[in-house]
């Protein structure tokens, strides 16, 4: 009998190609660019090398990309357009399966992956996109890489890794109404601090994960490296069986069945051993907001700005205190790899029953497919009647770079996954919460505890 | 990659935890070319280090006389998260920094440093605290990160142990191209590639 492996364990061992000491060479199964993964493309061109496996590759452009049109001539600048369109030309020229910007497919590298069954559960995933660990949420092992790793992954299909150590953060219980995944994130962030998961893996457990559906899982693994996790991952079962199934890229009827004897076999078994461990009550988890300049300055939205942090309080303009309800806000950003998926779209929607936004409101859905199907379930004119602004698909202003920034010293409620210091443009000071509280902050013009309404 | 065995230079103290990648090069400078004209390195802390028009802050750590020859820096703990921008990491080495110290890393960045000739060297959190105050109260202060004998030596100072992985300490040494030499093993990958596709076949592509 070999002894009880977790998941995680599971997945790497069976992709170790050789090691040398300390480092693997692990094999790759499935890698994604985007529009700023320009670099890898240049340093394989100027080595004279091919993608060694262009059909386990992929492509869609999502950080540069206009909002308010499908054309890279809608760009926000010819440099900005340039970034779309060499995108364009190297997955042209190289043969990866591309979703450009005219394709409805196009979208959010991390929307895109689970949605078009890129993602399986039992995979090695990779992107130049520290949010790939969002992809763990099916039960793949995914993390971001830089560009140089892009590049070693183009030429080879694999990539030399130090093996991670593990961790179990498990939340137990029932979420209270108004409470959705991305509190609970935030609330994991908080506890454990930015940095509390450096050098790990985290597998999510517990009866509170276990009820998400995978859009919420989506939300949980995607901020894992707010924490400073290598990946985090959960364990497939029939909720994400029944999500992959039918997938364009997943495997269809009879192969579908094989792959899935041996996805059930993935989860960790019983009496696994992790390096570190840890609970949450799921029940004493409140709606969140950031005040600070890093995502672990969460706290419940009916606490106070605490005296912390003086940098942080000071390019945020609070003053300990004040009560998080009290913060005016002067713009809303709902979208984001975080939060851009269907669920959180109806969740923004059904804050609004028919009220107006009282500052600038920005809505982009994380797909070209996202749009589609919020738009087939009329969320497009609860957004519209709003007087929200309904965009095509990209990143936007998570990180601004398509030309879609905050002015200095705008206070934004944001469902994006960073409030860094100039993330959201020079100045910009970013609050991160849930896609209810970011669509009821914006009809209140503040941050509001949407318990009392939910 | 350029090799390395030691490198000695002024060391600057920067004391913030979770220093996140956007500071060390903000997003919008990501879309510059590598070479050519314009150079990562003009953007290092682009933001902490100008004001709105330009124009230097004094106040800011790598602008002070004192450290502007730093090509060393001893940051704090989970030095380089966030995002997995590898320009940040040629922020540092444009601006001719071979080495950062921490008790901790980003993993993303830690990785992206020693793929680009960078020795992101680990030390406990007490002796980086002591470092720092050190060059605070002697600025100027050299130091010298030796992969070689995996020693960090300050001038007049103490000298630490550092380990770093041995298989990257190599290629560092002596400047292996990690690319030429995983293609080297190519008969390998194939082999496994195989077993791999017949054995999960839904993996296959
Ligand atoms: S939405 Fe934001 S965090 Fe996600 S991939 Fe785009 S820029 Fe990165």
């Amino acid at each position: 009998m070999s002894s009880p492996r977790t998941l995680f364990d599971k997945i790497w061992d069976s992709h170790v190609v050789l090691s040398r000491g300390a480092q693997s060479l692990l094999y790759i199964d499935r890698h994604i660019v985007h529009d700023g993964s320009f670099h890898a493309f240049n340093m394989l061109r100027a080595r004279g090398l091919a993608v060694r496996r262009p059909a386990q590759n992929f492509g869609t452009p999502d950080h540069y990309v206009p909002t308010h049109g499908r054309s890279p001539a809608d760009a926000a600048t010819p440099e900005i357009r340039g970034m779309i369109e060499t995108l364009e030309r190297n997955l042209a020229e190289t043969g990866i399966q591309r979703y450009p910007l005219d394709d409805i497919r196009q979208g959010i590298v991390h929307v895109v992956g689970p949605e078009q069954g890129i993602t399986l559960p039992g995979l090695t995933l990779v992107c130049g996109d520290s949010h790939t660990s969002s992809h763990g949420a099916l039960g793949a092992f995914a993390f971001g890489i830089g560009q140089s790793e892009n590049l070693h992954v183009l030429a080879t299909q694999t990539l030399w890794q130090t093996r991670p150590r593990t961790m179990r953060i498990a939340v137990e219980g029932r979420l209270a109404a108004g409470v959705s995944p991305k509190d609970v994130v935030l609330a994991i962030v908080a506890h454990i601090g930015a940095g509390g998961a450096v050098g790990h893996v985290v597998e999510f457990a517990g009866s509170a994960i276990r009820a998400m559906s995978v859009e919420g899982r989506l939300t949980v693994c995607n901020m894992s490296i707010e924490a400073g996790a290598r990946a985090g991952l959960i364990a497939p079962d029939d909720t994400t069986f029944a999500y992959v199934a039918g997938r364009p890229l997943a495997p269809q009827g009879e192969a579908f069945d094989r792959a899935l004897a041996q996805w059930r076999g993935l989860p960790s078994d019983p009496g696994a051993a992790f390096d570190r461990e840890t609970t949450l009550d799921a029940a004493a988890i409140a709606p969140m907001v950031t005040w600070g300049t890093s995502p672990e300055d969460a706290l419940p939205i009916d606490a106070v700005v605490p005296d912390a942090k003086p940098q942080a309080l000071a390019y945020m303009g609070l003053v300990p205190g004040t009560r998080l309800t009290d913060i005016a806000i002067d713009r809303v950003f709902i979208g984001s790899c975080t939060n851009s998926r269907i669920e959180d779209l109806r969740a923004a929607a059904a804050m609004l029953r028919g009220r107006k936004a009282r500052v600038p409101t920005l809505v982009v859905p994380g797909s070209g497919l996202v749009k589609a199907q919020a738009e087939a379930e009329g969320l497009d004119k609860l957004f519209l009647a709003a007087g929200f602004e309904w965009r095509h698909a990209g990143c936007s202003m998570c990180v601004g770079i398509n030309g879609e920034t905050g002015r200095p010293l705008e206070r934004i409620a944001s469902t994006s996954n960073r409030n860094f210091e100039g993330r959201q443009g020079k100045g910009v000071r970013t609050h991160l919460l849930s896609p209810a509280m970011a669509a009821a902050a914006a009809v209140e013009g503040r941050l509001v505890d949407i318990r009392g309404i939910a | 990659m350029e090799k390395f065995v030691a490198f000695t230079a002024v060391a600057a103290p920067y004391e913030p935890e979770n220093v996140d990648t956007d500071q060390i090069l903000p997003a919008r400078f990501l879309k510059m070319p590598r070479g050519g004209g314009r150079h990562y390195g003009d953007f290092l802390f682009n933001d902490l280090r100008r004001g709105d028009d330009g124009a230097e802050r004094p106040e800011f750590v790598l602008n002070r006389p004192e450290f502007r020859a730093a090509r060393i820096l001893v940051g704090n703990a989970n030095f380089g998260c966030g995002s997995s921008r590898e320009g940040a990491v040629y922020a540092f080495l444009d601006a001719g920094f071979r080495s950062v110290v921490a008790p901790s890393f980003g993993d993303i960045f830690f990785n992206n440093c020693l793929k680009n000739g960078i020795v992101p060297v680990r030390l406990d959190a007490a002796s980086c605290a002591a470092l720092r105050a050190r060059l605070v109260a002697r600025p100027g202060t050299e130091i010298a990160v030796d992969l070689e004998a995996l020693e960090l030596r300050v001038a007049d100072g103490p000298t630490h142990r550092f380990e770093v992985d041995s298989f990257f300490r190599e290629m560092l040494l002596k400047g292996v191209d990690e690319v030429g030499l995983t293609i080297g093993l190519l008969a390998e990958i194939e082999g496994f590639e195989r077993r791999h596709h017949a054995a999960n076949a839904w993996a296959a592509r």
